[in-house]
């Protein structure tokens, strides 16, 4: 039993296509992050969830039911939206219960939900409050209060941290992971930020440019991209590409050569290569210091626990690097780095990734 | 802090107020007092005058020209036609004006050229109204009369029916400037952000309670605004009258200004023409107040 399922789903804005043909299909109880730059089409894609944007071809089923023709009320979803939208001239109480009014809910039953959702996010105390007396982060809670009370079948969240300060967007990302954990219930968050993909997500689908690049749990993209696309965008500091030409490799394996001339021997098979390696990817973390292969060091960015180092190859190709938090290195130093073998990416001309079949793409957590 | 806050500033202008800084507004000020508080004054200094242009000057009168008025009919009238008109009209451009402006709030082009259309009526001199409106009501050649007769009907004639002539005068009125409020109900639309409404979508909001619970709250200053501005202007009524019936018939269309334009620049008694404009003065400002009043305690519940 899937919970939403996308059926070969398009959307046109006049001629610009801004989805093209996208199948995807979503467990019960899962929090699903659609992540990607903006203009990707991941918002559209939610809003065609919500029913405020109409779908051009395709369908769309929540718990088996069709609805991509349906009104947005009677869709049985909740959204969040980024600038909050709440009704600016009611209380939070009323903006908690407009919903359930609307659909002739006894005021009981509306008063003991309201209750419910209030101290689940502990804002009691701010019930008769109008949104212009509230904190930004006080208004995220009542937003998402106003979907909780109606007790969807699916939360729907388009990029609601975005307007919080740093602060209280790491600890809103820890609520609403709490909040999931606990109300066991399917959510849709939309996000730019690989960041809060990664920590929220139980699944994450990576968008460009209307299609599906990825679907995967947070490690499993992180660790076996499927294409560049996706290798650049999960992970802070950004995945180092270097430009290369194929080599002769041992084993069956194959090896690579870099643009200052070294060979670097990769754990990927040879047979599963469809084309040609034009690019190796591989993560600040697997370069490892005394390797061979020289640099010299351009920044240092000390970040307590860690160290990143940014430094180029004799050829000018760039290698961001992870050092310990107490590396003497620095700028103007040479260095010599290496490459952890098992956990090197190698990317054809068209953007497909190929990794060792060794590397394990992480548990499936939450 | 306290460094910070002396550093934004350049040093010595920090909480320091001079007589200087009056010269700022005292352009403004000037004409203020030149245009709006002397003749104010002088008008409530007249209303307590025997000043008539033709007998000279007679001296303080005290409340004199006020009992007057009190026992003067026709004033008593005027003043009733007044609040009468305003009662038509007011209610009509608050209405009429939110109908239109819900209606074309979109990026149609035919809303564009209708919005234009609406609004445009209101670059017409009065004079240019009124000859339009009195070939619509003219009896039998009229418009009206045309259209009525083409359908079998009759049309009553507006403006020789005492009981009709002032609810014409109000169609003309409205007719004529109904684009502002149209605008500024538009203005207001615009400021209503697409996510509330897509909100209310979500949560399961008719178009009925969509108007009444999300769309009339949060223009509710506009409707008090253009509420509170349609009664100043609609008490100052006398172009489309004096034009089309010229107070008639029978007295039912003559409003306040015309009785102190009659008073004033026919009879020549300025002391008895500037105390019907104090009464017309407090008219204004109390509907004025009642209106702003009204708006608040809503605010509030």
């Amino acid at each position: 039993m899937t919970s939403i399922v996308l059926k070969r789903v398009s959307k046109k804005f006049g001629t610009t296509s801004v989805i093209s043909d996208l199948s995807l299909a979503i467990d019960p109880g899962e929090f699903t992050v659609f992540l990607g730059p903006s203009g990707c089409g991941k918002s559209t894609l939610l809003r065609m969830i919500a029913g405020l944007e109409d779908v051009t071809s395709g369908e769309i089923e929540i718990e088996g039911q069709r609805i991509d023709r349906a009104p947005p009320g009677e869709r049985g979803v909740a959204m969040v939206f980024q600038n909050y939208a709440l009704y600016p001239h009611m209380s939070v109480r009323e903006n908690l219960s407009f919903g359930l009014k609307n659909i002739g809910m006894p005021k009981a039953q509306i008063d003991e939900r309201v209750q419910a959702a209030a101290r689940m996010l502990e804002m009691d105390a701010l019930l008769e409050r109008r949104p212009s007396q509230l904190s930004g982060g006080q208004r995220q809670r009542v937003a998402i209060g106003r979907a909780i009370v109606k007790e969807p079948r699916a939360f729907l969240f388009d990029e609601p941290l975005s307007n919080l300060d740093a602060a209280l967007r790491s600890r809103t990302r820890v609520e609403l992971s709490r909040l999931h954990q606990r109300m066991k219930a399917t959510m849709i968050f939309v996000t730019h930020d690989q960041v809060e993909a990664m920590t929220m997500a139980t699944r994450i689908v990576v968008m460009n440019q209307g299609r599906v690049e990825q679907v995967g749990t947070p490690l499993g993209i992180y660790r076996r991209p499927a294409t560049r696309f996706v290798a650049g965008f999960i992970g802070s500091p950004a995945m180092n590409f270097l430009k290369v030409e194929p080599a002769a490799g041992e084993g069956g394996m194959a090896a690579v050569r870099l643009g200052d001339g070294t060979v670097v021997q990769t754990d990927i098979p040879t047979a599963g290569l469809e084309a040609v390696p034009a690019e190796l990817g591989v993560r600040a973390e697997h370069v490892t210091t005394g390797g061979g292969i020289p640099a010299t060091v351009d920044v240092v960015e000390r970040l307590g626990d860690r160290t990143l180092v940014y430094s180029r190859l004799r050829n000018g190709a760039a290698v961001v690097y992870e050092d310990e938090g107490d590396s003497p290195v620095s700028v103007g130093d040479a260095v010599s780095l290496g490459f952890r073998r098992q956990f090197l990416h190698l990317f054809d001309a068209s953007g497909k990734a190929h990794q060792a079949p060794t590397l394990e793409g992480g548990p499936r957590h939450g | 802090m306290a460094e910070a806050a002396a550093l934004s500033r350049p040093a010595g202008v920090v909480g320091r107020r001079t007589w200087a800084n009056g010269l700022f507004v005292l352009p403004f000020f000037l004409t203020f007092l030149a245009l709006m508080v002397l003749p104010l004054g002088v008008g409530m200094w007249l209303s307590f005058q025997d000043y008539d242009m033709l007998g000279g000057y007679g001296g303080s009168v005290g409340f004199e020209n006020f009992t007057r008025l009190w026992e003067d009919k026709i004033f008593l009238r005027s003043v009733l036609n007044t609040v009468y008109f305003v009662c038509l009209s007011t209610p009509a451009f608050v209405a009429l004006g939110l109908f239109l402006a819900i209606s074309l709030n979109d990026t149609y082009r035919r809303s564009a050229v209708l919005r234009s259309i609406f609004f445009g009526s209101s670059v017409l001199s009065v004079t240019i109204v009124t000859l339009i409106w009195r070939l619509v009501y003219m009896p039998e050649r009229g418009l009206l009369a045309v259209s009525a007769g083409a359908v079998g009907l009759s049309s009553p004639s507006f403006m020789t029916t005492e009981s009709l002539a002032m609810p014409g005068i109000a169609i003309v009125t409205v007719w004529w400037i109904i684009g502002l409020p149209m605008m500024l109900f538009l203005a207001a639309l615009q400021q209503i952000p697409r996510e509330v409404y897509e909100a209310a979508a979500l949560d399961n909001a008719s178009r009925w309670t969509t108007l009444t619970r999300i769309t009339l709250p949060s223009i509710r200053r506009t409707i008090v605004l253009v509420a509170v501005i349609e009664v100043i202007l609609q008490f100052q009524i006398f172009g489309q009258v004096h034009l089309i019936t010229n107070g008639g018939p029978n007295n039912a269309t003559r409003p306040i200004v015309m009785f102190i334009y009659e008073a004033g620049f026919r009879d020549w008694s300025l002391g008895y023409a500037a105390a019907a404009s104090q009464v017309l003065f407090v008219l204004m400002l109390a509907a004025s107040f009642f209106q702003i009043w009204i708006g608040r305690s809503k605010q509030e519940d």
